[in-house]
């Protein structure tokens, strides 16, 4: 298997002292979909700029697609097309000729038969001609995918490409990823939506202050970490004190809406069940429903991060 | 080398202005018409002391550089300034160009800015006069060094700038006091000894002098002397350019 991103010991310390990444390694295989999840302020946009050119790492190694990335930018970046988290546009001018100039950045010569293909499967063609300052937030944010694909990579990394994209042209502009994966793109992605991640990735990592807490295929986690949970639904919303945080700290018990959900672990064939129930109703007195429900990504995710915050 | 992608991004900085031409070329041009205007009826058939050339022919030249240097000026400092408020630099910052790729597109569109204005300014004042060139490459030479020294400043400045607060301040306090001073409206020789010899330090002064020598055939600057400075100015400004984009100088954290 080839690797498309090795990172080694990365770190980054800001100017203003603040540690965004301490020594992230991660691989990300050639040809993946790899997911890179992480709560806000885990480091993911960091990691992303760093590989972007727009941050400068202070310490450690990229390779990327074999070559070094600090020594061989030029080389790199020929290859590599970037999805900025924030939206960025040039008020000059209209896509059509913002992708022109993108892809004429790039050294390539404006491979127009492309240029209007990317405008039409990101459902830009009838904006084309529009200046950009009266594109919407979501067209111009579908620009920015556009602009990064325009000369062809082999390894895409979209940082948040969803926000602010409705449901249905999300799906559809997944779907075009899906299409790019398949003919042999690398894609590494960071979404706040996990079941996109879980639906569309095969490979996932979970940063979170500035550490890497795991990095597998997305089956592996599923099936490895990916138990069970205790979800116990309330008349009103439940406060989890910091108290109850430490008393049922094997639970890592958390809320949503009037819920509240405990995550079980297996031992010896058994799920921790009992102890768990007990200890909910010792805190918080009778349900009015208890389920178990099968962990998915965003359960997996939210455990994982918990165990690991200090 | 990149040279698609320097060329682009050379056409991108040219056609900004030049899509804008009314507020870029057209808005210069007429600025230049009433200094002269002005100065004509203030000067009337006056001749400028220990020169001897008519007021309005020595007035010219140095209107025509003024405008050629502070549109080079605007032309990268205002890419660079709107590029960090609309988060743009990120695309340049990301596109396989080197730092010296992306001086030279900057400088060059800068210089061809100042030079669409210089034509444009000559084609509308000239007729007016009995002027006429007498050094082509001093002005070509000078116009050429002036803009790439101005335009760099204006990549500077748009690197240094947090706002347009703080482009507006060095616009003001240091480029404005600078060219006013430099002597577009009056001689060196009519100044009191020690302003002649403060003219020295200022290096738009230079500029501004060898432009016109380039007209008129008369100066107040020692043209070979002038030229060293200019081309030690000129050099200095592209080196300082190509390494503070190279190392991301207020641009990258």
């Amino acid at each position: 298997m080839s690797i498309a991103l090795a990172v080694k010991q990365l770190t980054k310390t800001y100017s203003n002292g603040k540690k965004a990444l301490e020594g992230v390694d991660l691989t990300v295989p050639e040809g993946s979909f790899f997911a890179l999840l992480g709560p806000n302020g885990a480091g993911k946009s960091t990691l992303i700029n760093i590989l972007a050119d727009t941050v400068k790492p202070s310490a450690g190694e990229v390779s990327f697609l074999g070559h070094d990335l600090f020594t061989e930018r030029k080389w790199c970046k020929q290859r590599l097309g970037v999805v900025p988290q924030e939206i960025a546009f040039d008020p000059f001018f209209n896509p059509r000729d913002i992708l022109k100039i993108m892809s004429g950045m790039f050294g390539v010569k404006p491979d127009m038969k492309w240029i209007d293909e990317l405008l039409e499967r990101l459902e830009l063609a009838e904006h084309a001609q529009k200046n950009a300052r009266m594109l919407s937030g979501g067209m111009r944010r579908r620009l920015l995918v556009a602009q990064a694909l325009v000369h062809k990579p082999k390894v895409v990394i979209l940082d948040e490409p969803t926000a602010g994209v409705d449901v249905e042209l999300r799906k559809r502009l997944w779907g075009f990823m899906r299409e790019l994966n398949a003919n042999g793109t690398t894609i590494l992605l960071t979404t706040h939506y996990l079941e996109e991640a879980e639906e569309l990735c095969d490979h996932v990592a979970i940063i979170n202050q500035g550490k890497l807490l795991t990095s597998q295929s997305m089956k592996g986690l599923l099936d490895n970490v990916g138990s069970s949970s205790l979800v116990l639904e309330y008349a009103e919303p439940k406060i989890i004190s910091d108290d109850i945080k430490n008393k049922l700290a094997d639970f890592c018990p958390r809320t949503q809406e009037n819920k509240v959900i405990l995550s079980l672990k297996k031992c010896d064939g058994h799920t921790n069940f009992n102890d768990a129930y007990q200890a909910a109703l010792a805190c918080w007195g009778e349900a009015i429903s208890v389920n178990i429900q099968d962990e998915d990504l965003e359960d997996v995710f939210l455990r994982i991060t918990h165990e690991n915050q200090s | 080398m990149n040279w698609y992608g320097c060329w682009t991004l050379y056409s991108r900085e040219t056609r900004r202005f030049l899509n804008v031409k009314m507020q870029t070329v057209v808005a210069p041009a007429l600025t230049a018409v009433m200094y002269l205007i002005v100065f004509r009826y203030a000067m009337g058939e006056r001749s400028v002391p220990n020169l001897d050339v008519p007021y309005f022919n020595f007035l010219i030249p140095g209107l025509v550089m003024m405008s050629m240097m502070q549109n080079a000026f605007a032309n990268t400092s205002s890419s660079i300034m709107v590029g960090k408020l609309m988060n743009m630099q990120i695309f340049l910052m990301m596109a396989p160009l080197t730092a010296f790729e992306v001086t030279l597109a900057f400088l060059a569109a800068a210089v061809t800015r100042a030079f669409i204005v210089a034509v444009v300014l000559l084609l509308v004042l000239v007729p007016f006069t009995d002027m006429h060139i007498e050094h082509l490459w001093m002005i070509l030479f000078y116009g050429v060094c002036g803009s790439i020294i101005m335009g760099g400043m204006g990549m500077i400045g748009g690197m240094w700038s947090k706002t347009f607060d703080d482009m507006a301040l060095l616009n003001n306090f240091i480029i404005m006091p600078l060219t006013f001073l430099s002597g577009v409206f009056y001689s060196v020789k009519q100044l009191p000894e020690t302003w002649q010899a403060a003219n020295h330090f200022n290096p738009f002064f230079y500029l501004i002098d060898g432009f016109r020598h380039g007209f008129l055939n008369v100066g107040d600057t020692d043209p070979s002397q002038a030229v060293a400075i200019v081309s030690i100015a000129t050099l200095t400004t592209i080196f300082s350019c190509w390494q503070l984009w190279r190392t991301g100088w207020k641009l990258k954290d």
